[in-house]
């Protein structure tokens, strides 16, 4: 982790999210200095069960995106289910409708590359379990925009395939375990 | 961040289809906008956004093509069928005091929400008494919209939708099933006028007793947003309502005291008396 200030963290994940976000999430400070902007897979029709789940455990404040919202630091932002989750380069929130990319909605790519062109090299991308290809293109504009990239080490994740494309992607983000990510996201200091 | 020549390139691109075409995207959301150009211009082969910007100012034909890209929406019939139902158990009641009606449906993309409501309306046994009108700026999606045809892979979605908004007949009793496509009865569409209409840039054309304009707004910046919703608010008499999709409010508008909440939780929103 080098010592350069940040702005923001995004995180994407799918098929075993939950435990992982419950890993790493609840270990974040409420003085927390960045937002956190969180694109999971979920079915559509779903009320996003995450959010209470992690309100109640996290001390940050743990809200679904609401369209056209001021990102707030110490604030865990959740893509809502059925929509696309972007950061606008004033520092606003946008969701959108549009066509599902890598089969899903919200998209982990949408989210990355949007929130990489609003926050350039003050961006820590962070890529966890998931059973797709989702996040790796994302991830690579990160870190093609300067920014950091971690990934959740495939051999320990619930399921390997989201990290595994991460990587094949980005061969030079680091690898980690849900603690070491933790520690990592624990020790950024803001811009 | 500095503006990259990209961003640069979409605000020449944005400012020459609106001075050459009258289409004004100028004050749609960057980011949304931004990842479709960039989708346009890939797809369409071009090098760079000011290559498509030269091939669209000087090949008119071009135009409904990057429209396509721009507009795109993909919606279904009954999407969030709370909010349908909530329609027919607390607005209808309501709208059926009224000997006629007028029903908006703004940025009705390829019509998906328009025979939505065609068909709630005569479930309930208003759609007689009801005038619809369907607006969109894309004419393509006017079209589509007009035709009414689904491909049938489709439909198990809608029907699925239907029967939770509290459907009281069987979806397929209004189309006919062919060639792996699904065409709406033209019934559905005989109080519809199918318009062209831009909430960026048109006025006022009727006083409505609903709007429903649903993941229209959230392509909008704040300003642009603000004067839809000055629209709708005078397009609405006092009791008049408004539908919203389940992620956008009134929340951020300087129109927001205009309105009451009707049924929050569905975005269900009344005209407060001016």
């Amino acid at each position: 982790m080098t010592a350069t200030a940040k702005r923001a963290v995004v995180i994407g994940a799918s098929a075993g999210a939950v435990q992982a976000l419950l890993t790493i999430l609840p270990t974040l400070p409420a003085d927390y200095p960045v937002p956190v902007l969180i694109a999971v897979h979920v079915p559509p029709d779903r009320v996003n069960g995450l959010v209470p789940l992690l309100r109640a455990s996290c001390a940050l404040a743990v809200v679904e995106a609401e369209d056209k919202e001021t990102v707030r630091p110490g604030t865990i932002y959740f893509a809502p289910p059925d929509y696309h989750l972007l950061v606008e380069r004033e520092g606003g929130l946008a969701l959108s409708s549009d066509e599902a990319v890598n089969y899903s909605r919200p998209s982990i790519d949408v989210l990355f590359e949007s929130a990489a062109d609003a926050y350039g090299d003050g961006l820590v991308g962070v890529i966890l379990t998931g059973a797709n290809n989702d996040g790796a293109a994302g991830l690579k504009t990160i870190m093609d925009s300067g920014g950091e990239a971690f990934v959740e080490r495939p051999s320990e994740a619930y399921a390997s395939t989201m990290p595994e494309a991460a990587l094949k992607a980005c061969p030079g983000a680091t690898v980690m375990s849900l603690l070491e990510i933790a520690r990592c996201l624990r020790e950024i200091q803001a811009t | 961040m500095p503006d990259t020549l990209e961003d640069l390139e979409i605000r020449l691109l944005l400012e020459a289809m609106f001075q050459r075409y009258h289409f004004d995207f100028r004050h749609y959301a960057r980011a949304s906008i931004k990842r479709r150009l960039i989708q346009a211009r890939d797809q369409m082969g071009y090098p760079t956004l000011t290559a498509l910007q030269d091939a669209v100012l000087h090949d008119p034909s071009m135009v409904p093509r990057l429209l396509g890209y721009l507009t795109v929406q993909v919606s279904e019939m009954f999407r969030d069928p709370t909010y349908f139902k909530a329609l027919r158990e607390t607005v209808l009641p309501h709208l059926r005091t009224y000997p006629s009606l007028k029903v908006w449906i703004a940025g009705c993309s390829t019509g998906e929400e328009v025979y939505s409501l065609a068909i709630l309306f005569r479930e309930e046994g208003l759609y007689e008494r009801t005038l619809f009108y369907a607006t969109d700026i894309n004419p393509d999606a006017l079209r589509a919209a007009q035709a009414g045809v689904y491909t049938l892979d489709r439909l198990r979605k809608f029907t699925e939708n239907h029967q939770k908004s509290g459907g009281r007949s069987s979806l397929s009793d209004y189309y006919t099933a062919g060639y792996g496509r699904a065409v709406f009865d033209r019934s559905l569409t005989s109080r519809v006028v199918f318009s062209d209409h831009s909430l960026v840039s048109d006025a006022v054309f009727a006083e409505m007793h609903l709007i429903s304009c649903r993941n229209v707004m959230i392509y909008f910046d704040r300003v642009l947003q603000d004067r839809a919703i000055g629209l709708f608010k005078d397009s609405l008499p006092r009791g008049g309502f408004l539908g919203l999709g389940s992620r956008e409010s009134l929340r951020f508008s300087t129109h927001a005291a205009d309105f009451s909440e009707f049924v929050p939780e569905q975005k269900l929103y009344r005209r407060l008396g001016s």
